[in-house]
């Protein structure tokens, strides 16, 4: 109950949105296509945030994110069609299941590699994503179900509004109250020297799993709602670029901000879609030459980030 | 026997992209050893360098020794700019800012060059400019064959290595880039022209990558405007694997890297190639965070 109470601004903001933009999609002014980004657009940042503990709180450079969205993707795909699960009820259990399957896969990749510092923790979580991606592209041949290089086929739509609005809101109100618990402190504190941390008795090894595998359950969550958005999944949705996508959001939003986050995923993936209606089809390929140039153009004019003015560390 | 000349051929195999891996990976460590920056876009380049070499040779009918020269200058030159460019405004920003820019250089550079009128986004064949002929040699009674192609990739990456050798340790400007990756603002009290330096840097790593790219090209003779993504990815494994800042390390990292991508593809399953390069890497960073050849690396 305090839960509620102490978040109720957050929760009574978020019910503000969510009732435009129900009356919005109800009102068929937006097409089903809009609608459909606007859920995205969720699920980005869910994700996004999860990379934003790992990188933004707790400065553990991962350019590997992409797997473990992919990871609850499959998880939650493969329960709902095994076991048959086509019913809206049932997809908060997959959702948490693909969260704990992507944290814990987490737990057990980030043992060793939360070793690495720096950018060579970055090139061990990119490595990750390649061999992740391998085995995507071969699952075939585990089960027949996951479709391989061929892409998974045929999963349940069973994500709507109501379900990504609750499950994002809800997540990100516990990741903002972790993040100023003690576990956060302790997070923000390796991020700003992690010897110094480990010598006031911060036990950095544990916690850096922690707010990795936290991280990472995020985007587990995230991929399982992407899974039953779009109903279908392909190796490729979670290659290295998507990583590359999760940190720009993060970076763009501010390193360590979690409404920084949002309003860049909003900002990113609007961009990028809006490039795709507001161009003529005869130059809709020269969408992919604007956008990483707004990008280099971006990092120029405000190197930390779209929010914050001051200077950060990064 | 029979097996034992199957494996010395996928070695050989192996080797021959090797070294097309560790002329770009040279680059990478090249650049991270002076602005500790993963250059996402050096991928980029390696694929400029096999479509100069492509227009020069179909378009214009270039000698091959000419293609080399040209194509490296024109790669040095994109280097060049791009450095300028991009990465110089952000000289003193967070090191996270300029990983994004190379990211966003290097989607720049594969989507412009995909446009229809560039280079279009479809496979084209890179034309040899020569014909593949191949040789058996028994030695001890295993048998293996090698071609044209794998001798002159071999030699000239190795001839491209000597060259560099020569510059970094023997010249005044070698000298300069390695005083700067070591300390930079020492270098720059002792003058030494930092802007100056990383420009060479980065034109000397855009010009070997270049090279790998007209390798490429020749050995397997396809290339798209999306080709350096992956080669890229690896290459800056190889080099990590052998010890980033440290020549020799890239070396022996794109060799091993390339070795082992294809016995695997042979024994077990090209789909696994991938794969096995980062348990590799993964083994290599945890027994020896700063790889193979690196020295300690302790932090600040």
């Amino acid at each position: 109950m305090r839960f509620f109470l102490d978040s109720r601004k957050l929760i009574l903001l978020a019910a503000g949105i969510y009732i435009v933009l129900k009356l919005l999609f109800s009102s068929g002014i937006v097409s089903e296509y809009i609608q459909q980004i606007t859920i995205y657009v969720f699920i980005v940042v869910l994700a996004a945030t999860g990379l934003n503990v790992i990188y933004g709180y707790t400065g553990q450079f991962s350019l590997g994110h992409a797997a473990f969205y992919g990871i609850g993707a499959y998880t939650s795909a493969y329960l709902v069609k095994t076991l048959g699960l086509n019913s809206v009820f049932a997809l908060p259990a997959t959702l948490l299941a693909g969260g704990i399957m992507a944290g814990l896969i987490a737990c057990i990749i980030g043992i060793p590699i939360l070793r690495l510092r720096d950018d060579f923790l970055g090139i061990a979580t990119l490595g990750f994503g390649i061999l992740v991606r391998v085995f995507f592209d071969n699952s075939d041949r585990i089960s027949e179900t996951l479709g391989g290089s061929r892409g998974f086929t045929g999963i349940a739509k069973l994500t709507n509004l109501e379900i990504t609005f609750v499950v994002t809101v809800f997540l990100l109100i516990v990741t903002r109250n972790i993040i100023s618990s003690r576990y956060g402190l302790f997070w923000r504190c390796i991020k700003d020297d992690e010897t110094a941390s480990a010598s006031i008795g911060i036990d950095t090894t544990r916690m850096k799993l922690m707010a990795f595998s936290y991280g990472c359950f995020l985007a587990g969550v995230a991929g399982a709602l992407y899974a039953h958005l779009y109903t279908f999944l392909h190796p490729s949705n979670f290659d290295f670029l998507k990583s590359i996508d999760f940190l720009i959001i993060v970076i763009l939003g501010g390193m360590g901000n979690i409404a920084g986050t949002i309003y860049a995923g909003l900002l990113w993936v609007g961009f990028i879609e809006g490039l795709r209606i507001a161009l003529p089809s005869n130059i809709l390929d020269l969408r992919w030459v604007f956008i990483p140039l707004l990008l280099i153009v971006l990092m120029m004019w405000r190197p930390y980030g779209l929010m914050s003015k001051k200077k950060g560390d990064g | 026997m029979e097996q034992a000349s199957y494996i010395i051929s996928q070695v050989i195999n192996g080797l021959q992209l090797g070294a097309v891996y560790a002329l770009i990976a040279l680059g990478y460590t090249m650049v991270y050893g002076i602005l500790r920056l993963i250059n996402f876009a050096h991928g980029d380049i390696f694929m400029l360098g096999a479509f100069f070499a492509y227009f020069l040779i179909s378009r214009f009918g270039t000698p091959i020794y000419l293609v080399f020269f040209a194509t490296m200058a024109m790669c040095a030159l994109a280097g060049y700019l791009m450095e300028k460019i991009a990465y110089k405004p952000l000289r003193n920003a967070p090191k996270i800012s300029l990983l994004i820019t190379a990211v966003g250089v290097s989607l720049f550079l594969e989507y412009f060059c995909s446009l229809k009128a560039i280079f279009t986004p479809d496979y084209i064949g890179f034309p040899r400019p020569f014909e593949v002929s191949a040789w058996n040699i028994s030695l001890g009674g295993i048998d293996f064959s090698f071609t044209n192609v794998q001798v002159i990739i071999f030699a000239i990456t190795f001839f491209t290595l000597a060259l560099l050798y020569l510059l970094v340790y023997r010249t005044k400007q070698g000298t300069a880039m390695r005083a700067v990756s070591h300390d930079q603002e020492a270098a720059a009290l002792m003058g030494i022209n930092i802007d100056h330096t990383v420009s060479l840097t980065f034109m000397v790593g855009a010009a070997l990558a270049g090279v790998g790219g007209i390798l490429y090209g020749i050995a397997y003779p396809q290339i798209n405007v999306f080709m350096g993504i992956m080669p890229g990815i690896k290459s800056f494994i190889a080099a990590v694997l052998g010890g980033i800042g440290i020549i020799h390390g890239a070396v022996i990292g794109g060799l091993i890297v390339g070795v082992s991508e294809v016995v695997v593809s042979a024994f077990l399953s090209s789909t696994y190639r991938d794969g096995v390069i980062f348990v590799i890497l993964l083994i290599v960073l945890l027994v020896k965070p700063s790889g193979l050849f690196g020295k300690r690396i302790d932090k600040v």
